[in-house]
């Protein structure tokens, strides 16, 4: 595998003699999100070929593994022994890779109770713009030696250094889960999110859409059956299939060919008003829009920034908009300096964040 | 600059009390909770708006005056060890509690406020701050933002990194940057994060908004006690391996458990070789169910005694021990020297029989007691520094457990911060590669290198060095703080 290793290096130290971009590549399920890499005669780095569980202990909760791994078979590994990325990544495609699912920093349903990918990262190998292969982080759970790198590069999108292993913490998968559905409208579905989540309830997921909340109580036996007898709302049979369609985004909300924006905001913002269709997550903090053409970039972020978070042009035909949202002129100073000392040549995924990165 | 021409300026702006320079008003800022280094600064400054912060940064900045920021203090690591010709400012004036949000759970704090006072005003709602190191009581939010600081319950509730939602900070050039969000996430690189654990190398931290979680219903403990430490470690194994996450997992040795059985009389079984406390929390019946299944495992796994707490007061008793690990062993040796490495728990046995031999080698003892779920280990050397030769043998030997943590895959420091204690530690827990993106990630907020120098990041030609905590009877700065 070392000899893989060295191939990449030899890659971007060229790249960095030529100052040619390169665009890393994954199983490609995610190509579509971000903005287009600057430069001409992109040279693609895949990854793929760097795959492999290299540590699994069950009873130590992690596991590390090369960035090549298909998320699904390192889900199906993990699932063997009881146990879950508790962060329930998107997928977007059978050929996702743990790589992708790091650097874009993208997590599922669960997020909002149990936390993002950038949560459970506990250390990384990477090769940097120089070629340089490094490692921070660990494999343990409590670490404070060092800057905390391994989240910096978390949903950096490729653009601080190529990802070679990852280390992640693990949780058991919960022993019951139960789906339930209430009906109700928004502003009422926004108070009750936020109002239970104040609550010691087991409540691992929400999604409000069409004047249906959805829920998901995770836990044990007598704690998810208790949560339910406070709650209320009607058992959903299909719950799985459900919370698998919020994640992947094949429920029907998400109609293909549409722009898609994804508002993360304070909780406890009440029910937007742009025009299109919502859906609602992470108990009110993630609201999706299906917008209509008319809504500029412009309005769509500063509701977003009014509630106190940012959009993102998740998907969308059109790549004249910005799929990020803008920085301050000082935050920006900072991430062009970041990267410029882990990229100094600016060739790893140049402009895929950001057009000055 | 002269020290009196920085006063100066510094009192045009400040009230003449919020700028010390007499020695004995510097005195009580010679060191934080790691006594065995002490520094006076050149000049104390107490700032009491985040205006006031910005103000004290353009002046250090323009005079090229490195600043030191400090909380209550308390840290472990010599973090806030003053700089001879530093400014150290301390945040301690900067303690008010601005909101608690009950309906987002959140409250935005300033960087001086304590820890447990977090919880203290979101009670009333229902919710409290999570993290919760042993010196909750005293230390602050903004020292716990810069240590990354974690506490027993972290393996469930995680460490400050995962409860924290927005910060402000001010850089070394005096400019404020507003890092993370109101929502789950924020556009970018994760500042956030990087921010948090720098040890105030990147920039001051002048308003933190953290997370609040719901109070458990209940919480529940169970003390076994093993013949062996090996069966100790499986059993923690094991409750993993069953898909239990419990909120708190301790173990001790024999010699810590005797320790604090004479300090506390909690009726621990003096003769076991490892005592485990295992906490449930959560719903009546959640805690219920849990703690029957740990019960069982522990059966299994060879204990051989069990006991479970029948009310809040046994459960607190039960813990009581485990809290006064530290306290306990300064008084059965004159000196102790505390170490903080993580290590992956399968490696438990072996590492604790390699500090048994190297205990016997060194003829020193030494106590352990382990935040058994994540790994984290506080080995505990007991010696003597008026034993001619004792605190040079102490360091060797603390230095070789350190390195033995990272030979089993694990890391210098868990949550205690690397500090200039383990500086040099640091030289062998990373490549100079590695180094080197630490200095340049440095250098992006604070290319002078004015903030906090000689902490955290080991300039390579310092790697040669050796440095170590020893705390002497008598001389520790909290001795009523609980340490674990």
């Amino acid at each position: 595998m070392q000899n893989i290793i060295d191939q990449f290096a030899d890659t971007i130290r060229t790249a960095a003699e030529r100052k040619a971009p390169l665009r890393i590549c994954g199983g490609g399920s995610k190509e579509f999100y971000g903005n287009r890499i600057v430069g001409q005669s992109i040279d693609m780095l895949d990854v793929t070929a760097y795959s492999g569980i290299v540590d699994y202990e069950p009873t130590e909760l992690v596991i590390t593994a090369r960035t090549g791994t298909r998320l699904a078979d390192l889900e199906a590994e993990l699932y063997g022994q009881r146990q879950i990325l508790a962060f329930e990544p998107p997928h977007f495609g059978a050929t996702t890779t743990l790589g992708g699912c790091v650097a874009t920093g993208l997590s599922g349903p669960r997020r909002a109770s149990v936390g993002a990918v950038r949560d459970f990262v506990l250390g990384v190998r990477m090769l940097d713009g120089r070629g340089d292969d490094l490692h921070f982080g660990g494999q343990v759970m409590k670490n404070v030696a060092g800057y905390d790198i391994s989240r910096l590069v978390t949903g950096s999108m490729g653009t601080l250094g190529l990802l070679l292993e990852v280390s992640l913490k693990v949780l058991p998968l919960p022993p019951m889960e139960m789906t339930l559905s209430l009906q109700m409208k928004e502003a009422e579905a926004i108070e009750k999110m936020n109002l239970w989540a104040g609550k010691p309830l087991p409540i691992s997921a929400t999604c409000f859409c069409n004047d249906a909340l959805t829920l998901r109580l995770s836990g044990t036996e007598a704690a998810v059956r208790a949560a339910h007898a406070k709650l209320g709302g009607e058992k959903v049979a299909e719950g799985t299939a459900f919370w698998q369609s919020v994640r992947e985004q094949t429920h029907i909300f998400f109609q293909p060919g549409k722009s898609l924006w994804r508002l993360s905001i304070k909780s406890t913002t009440p029910p937007l008003s742009l025009p299109g269709q919502q859906l609602i997550e992470w108990g009110a903090a993630l609201r999706w829009l299906i917008s209509d053409a008319e809504v500029t970039a412009e309005t769509v972020r500063a509701v977003a920034a009014t509630a106190g978070g940012h959009a993102t042009l998740f998907r969308s035909g059109e790549s004249s908009v910005a799929a990020f949202h803008p920085l301050a002129p000082e935050m920006m100073a900072i991430h062009r300096c970041l990267k410029e000392k882990f990229d100094p040549m600016g060739i790893l995924n140049p402009g895929r964040m950001y057009p000055e990165l | 600059m002269h020290p009196l021409e920085l006063v100066a300026d510094l009192r045009t702006f400040l009230p003449p009390e919020a700028v010390l320079y007499e020695s004995e008003d510097l005195k009580p800022y010679e060191c934080d909770g790691l006594s065995a280094y002490r520094q006076t600064p050149m000049i104390v400054a107490l700032p009491q708006t985040e205006d006031e912060v910005v103000r004290i940064l353009q002046i250090c900045h323009m005079s090229k005056t490195p600043v030191v920021a400090r909380g209550a203090g308390t840290g472990l690591s010599g973090g806030a060890l003053p700089h001879a010709s530093g400014v150290l400012l301390s945040l301690a004036k900067l303690k008010r509690i601005l909101k608690v949000d009950p309906i987002a759970r959140t409250a935005r704090v300033q960087p001086g406020v304590r820890n447990l006072a977090i919880s203290e005003a979101a009670a009333p709602y229902g919710l409290y701050y999570a993290p919760d190191p042993s010196s909750q009581i005293a230390c602050s939010i903004g020292g716990n933002v810069a240590e990354n600081s974690g506490g027993v319950h972290c393996l469930k509730y995680g460490l400050t990194v995962h409860n924290i939602l927005q910060l402000r900070v001010v850089t070394m050039a005096g400019e404020s940057l507003e890092i993370g969000g109101a929502g789950l996430d924020a556009p970018g690189y994760d500042l956030l994060a990087l921010m948090t654990g720098s040890e105030g190398m990147l920039g001051i931290v002048t308003e933190i908004t953290v997370k609040l979680t719901p109070s458990a219903e209940k919480a529940q403990v169970v003390m076994a006690a093993f013949d062996d430490i090996r069966k100790a470690g499986n059993a923690v194994a094991n409750v993993i391996g069953a898909g239990i996450i419990p909120a708190g997992m301790e173990m001790m040795d024999k010699i810590a458990t005797r320790a604090v059985e004479e300090y506390v009389h909690v009726g621990y079984n003096l003769e076991a070789a490892a005592i485990l406390l295992c906490e449930a929390d959560g719903t009546a019946e959640e805690v219920a169910d849990e703690i029957r299944r740990i019960d069982e495992i522990m059966r299994q796994s060879g204990a051989i005694e069990i006991r479970t707490s029948r009310d809040e007061t046994e459960r607190l008793r039960f813990w009581a021990g485990r809290k006064a690990a530290f306290p306990a062993a300064g008084r059965v040796s004159p000196d102790y020297y505390c170490m903080d490495g993580t290590i992956p728990r399968k490696n438990l046995a072996r590492v604790l029989g390699g500090i048994e031999r190297l205990s016997t080698e060194y003829g020193l003892r030494c106590m352990n007691v382990f935040h058994a779920g994540d790994g984290n280990l506080h080995p505990l050397i007991l010696y003597d520094a008026n034993q001619p030769g004792e605190p040079e043998k102490t360091e060797e030997f603390g230095a070789k457990i350190l390195e033995m943590c990272i030979e089993a895959g694990g890391t210098i420091t868990g949550e205690h911060g690397v500090g200039i204690e383990k500086i040099n530690q640091m030289c062998s827990q990373f490549s100079s590669r590695e180094l080197k993106i630490f200095h340049a990630v440095k250098a992006v907020f604070d290319p002078e290198g004015l903030l906090n120098p000689g902490k955290a990041v080991p300039t390579l030609r310092r790697c040669a060095e050796h440095g170590a905590m020893h705390v002497h009877r008598g001389e520790e700065k909290f001795p009523g703080l609980p340490r674990f």
